[in-house]
């Protein structure tokens, strides 16, 4: 057993604490400062907002059934496409990401906790306020924001009351992500034990590490971005009014100097997570650990040289139409290096197939697909006639759903036999990953066609020729969305009971936190690993 | 929007979901399973790109192929269960990386030829025989024939506005062109290049024609540019729709170009303009709005 200190030595080391158990009752959660009850905090939130933003695209995808306006009004319509994205993006991914980091990388890097605990707190309890406002915007007059979650100017200064909660509340996200970056940042500089160096940790604590630099980085573009709407509506500024010599497209390229590296603050941290879990069940050390992290880094730095890419149909010179598709184009190289790596790490491999490698197999094949649409986007001319079309919206839920949602569950089987001790119900978990995997394809592989055969995006009614598509992918949904709650259900079962789990918990996994019991002492690594466990746990 | 909606809310899913049992039996039936690919289009340059899309598919569906079918290959070939021992000394070569590194790099130059072309040739606003300015608002267009004293408003037609208020009753099945039609269509003669210039009154629009190829905002204080040319032989009526979240009527704003040989477009242009100087010397007011806006072209 790794975990070795003496209670003599721990009495020493924390002079005045008399126990090292969590708090009693609600202080617990309210007052918490460690990182796994702050981790546990965030993903109950995360799992919360996604079946909440699940509902939304039910009510989107019910409406959607047939031809015709049968449920809801147009207004409504819309704000349940601007609230999905809100609330699946904020509120469901990235807190999701955010709890896995708090759980795992003091773990993986050898550390008792997070470097600043107390803010830890702060940046987890700013999200409730944040998604209360937001939610609430739905029982305002005029109804929450209905202008897309990309908020563009002049549409989006139409909405009511909602719209100063809707931008205090994107104001709110943004602290809470900053502060949850810095604290990743600074406990992988300073925390890791001795023998964990930068170049043999966890691909999951590299991908989060850029992670986090890319949301210090842009996450204050947004907020202002989302400012100078507020004074455009309230103070009479005219920086997005052309009429009082502002400019609107001035708005979209700042939204998307935020909003690409956003795309790939959801992505990012998948990567990692499918790079821990394709070696564990092929037996194998990942191939071409440093390749991984250039890759990581490129695709990083690209991220913000593509934006417009987002917004080629507004209208621009022919030299940045040239410059944004090549930029563009250049993404698909690191992320085929990933690929590629991922594929070579299951060659010659000893490959099983427990729950989190199918969903991390289900990532590799559909988040490849998710990346080819991409690529067809880049192509500008092309992409005239695919932009705003459903064809757009097949391709980034292919990336976000059996990419990033996939991997977080990939990432939650994985490791959570870990967190409790106790093994997950198997069958149950194979169970979900079957209905999931197929009917998120039957949901938005459909898109695809509808987009090509012209069915604009954000329409809450379709001429008839695009019934039947429409139809099969709101089958896919409710199929999905129902799978779903199997995986609050099997999460709870392992909770309350089952198997016991060993330290290592599978044959083949590698990394500090396999070293730790199961479940893991409440301060994780009091005392840094000893040199022979860090040889066993570091990657390579 | 909260209480009343709530109790609305559920009646209407009842009703909806008896009514779409009916619809997916009925549909079942006589399905139509088509429209799976981009158009072909009508226009010089809705063929480019169609060619350019197609270009794109078949690399991706190659290289799916080829990825795909390595994971497929390792997924069977080294299971555990079928007894493969894994390679632990297989972790990194740096040859491999150079390698697929370097094939994406070279499609990808690949690539970026035929598309600067087509894009060259999509900015070429040279010799115009006819420009159109075409105007969005909320939810209507408005089409200007420069220098010819014409212009109307097109908005959607009264058969889908009727079918499309919520519960209307009326089966949109049984209305022609349901959402695709308008009153006042756009008439453009075919084998002419056509320059039309886009913008906007109020917020963000998108007009698009997807048999002609392009899409572009019309933005309030821009004036964007695109050109269509119609094949001489594709006399006929196409139709699109607003491609660019413009708020709640978003979904019911199409767009409609009959599309006539040049001596049927003289003729319906003359008996256009006498009809407008009858009505009066300015039928179209908010069309000075637009152009006393101050107006960037940006597409050069």
């Amino acid at each position: 057993m790794a975990h070795e200190h003496t209670a003599d030595h721990d009495h020493a080391h924390h002079g005045e604490h008399d126990h090292h158990g969590p708090a009693h009752g609600w202080r617990r959660w309210v007052f918490a400062t460690n990182h796994k009850d702050i981790g546990t905090m965030y993903l109950i939130f995360a799992c919360t907002m996604f079946f909440i933003g699940g509902l939304m695209a039910m009510i989107i995808r019910a409406e959607l059934f047939q031809p015709g306006l049968q449920l809801v009004e147009p207004q409504f319509f819309n704000s349940m496409t601007t609230m999905h994205a809100l609330v699946m993006i904020f509120g469901a991914v990235m807190p999701a990401w955010t709890g896995l980091a708090n759980w795992m990388i003091p773990m993986q890097v050898g550390a008792p906790d997070m470097a600043l605990p107390r803010l830890n707190n702060f940046s987890f309890w700013i999200l409730p306020f944040a998604f209360t406002l937001l939610l609430a915007t739905l029982f305002v007059p005029g109804g929450s924001p209905a202008g897309g979650w990309t908020l563009y100017p002049p549409l989006s200064l139409q909405a009511g009351d909602a719209f100063p909660m809707a931008i205090f509340a994107i104001h709110l996200m943004g602290a809470s992500s900053i502060l949850g970056s810095i604290n990743v940042v600074v406990t992988i500089m300073n925390m890791r034990a001795p023998g964990v160096g930068l170049l043999n940790m966890p691909l999951f604590c590299w991908s989060w590490l850029i992670t986090a630099y890319l949301l210090i980085a842009t996450m204050p573009v947004l907020a202002g971005a989302v400012t100078m709407l507020l004074t455009d509506h309230f103070f009479g500024t005219t920086f997005f009014s052309a009429s009082g010599g502002g400019d609107p497209v001035m708005f979209q390229h700042i939204f998307w100097f935020f909003g690409h590296p956003e795309v790939y603050i959801l992505i990012l941290p998948a990567f990692g997570i499918i790079s821990e879990i394709v070696p564990t069940f092929s037996r194998k050390p990942l191939f071409g650990y440093d390749a991984m992290v250039y890759a990581t880094a490129a695709i990083a730095f690209l991220s913000f040289i593509v934006w417009a890419h987002h917004m080629f149909t507004v209208g621009m010179p022919l030299a940045g139409q040239l410059f944004f598709t090549l930029s563009t184009m250049m993404i698909s190289i690191p992320t085929g290096v990933k690929v590629f790596n991922w594929t070579a790490t299951m060659w010659k491999g000893s490959l099983t197939f427990e729950t989190p490698m199918l969903f991390a197999l289900s990532f590799l094949f559909l988040f490849t697909i998710g990346g080819f649409s991409g690529l067809m986007l880049a192509v500008v001319p092309a992409d005239f006639q695919y932009h705003d079309t459903y064809f757009v919206v097949a391709h980034f839920h292919y990336v976000l759903v059996p990419g990033a949602v996939f991997a977080i569950m990939a990432g939650v089987y994985y490791w959570l036999p870990k967190w409790t001790g106790r093994m997950y119900d198997e069958k149950l978990g194979k169970l979900h990953f079957w209905l999931s995997t197929i009917f998120v394809n039957v949901l938005f592989f459909p898109q695809h066609f509808l987009g090509l055969a012209g069915m604009p995006r954000r329409i809450p009614d379709y001429s008839t020729q695009f019934a039947d598509w429409n139809m099969v992918s709101s089958i896919g949904a409710f199929g999905f969305g129902l799978s779903q709650l199997l995986f609050p259900y099997i999460i709870w079962k392992c909770v309350k009971g089952g198997q016991k789990a060993t330290s290592e918990v599978w044959e083949g996994a590698r990394g500090l936190e396999w070293q730790l019991t199961s479940p893991p002492p409440y301060h994780s690594w009091t005392e840094p690993p000893s040199p022979e466990v860090v040889a066993r746990g570091v990657q390579h | 929007m909260s209480f009343h909606m709530k109790n609305a809310f559920a009646r209407r899913a009842m009703q909806a979901a008896s009514a779409t049992l009916f619809a997916f039996m009925a549909s079942v039936s006589h399905a139509n399973w088509g429209g799976l690919n981009m158009p072909e289009g009508v226009s010089i340059l809705s063929k480019k790109i169609y060619g350019l899309h197609m270009l794109i598919l078949w690399v991706c569906v190659v290289l799916a192929v080829v990825v795909f079918g390595v994971m497929i290959y390792s997924l069977f070939k080294f299971r555990r269960s079928k007894g493969a021992e894994p390679d632990k000394t297989m972790v990194h070569s740096t040859k491999v990386e150079i390698v697929w590194t370097v094939i994406p790099i070279l499609i990808l130059v690949g690539m970026a030829v035929p598309i600067a072309k087509t894009l060259i040739e999509i900015e070429d606003m040279g010799e115009v025989g006819l420009n159109i300015k075409v105007t969005g608002y909320q939810w209507k267009w408005e089409y200007e024939y420069l220098n010819e004293d014409v212009s109307f408003f097109s908005t959607l037609d009264r058969q889908s506005n009727a079918a499309r208020q919520l519960n209307s009753g009326i089966d949109p099945k049984s209305v022609e062109h349901y959402l695709l039609n308008v009153d006042n269509p756009l008439v453009i003669p075919a084998g002419v290049k056509i320059r039309f210039l886009l913008t906007a009154q109020d917020v963000i629009h998108a007009w698009w024609v997807p048999d002609f190829g392009m899409k572009k905002d019309a933005i309030p204080g821009y004036v964007n540019e695109i050109w269509v040319q119609v094949d001489a032989d594709k006399v006929g009526t196409y139709r699109g729709q607003c491609a660019e979240l413009c708020g709640q009527d978003h979904g019911f704003m199409p767009i409609v170009v009959e599309v006539k040989s040049p001596a049927d477009f003289d003729a319906w242009l003359r008996a256009k303009q006498a009809e407008q100087k009858v009505a009066g010397s300015s039928p179209t007011a908010p069309a000075t709005i637009a152009s006393a806006a101050p107006a960037t072209t940006v597409a050069q």
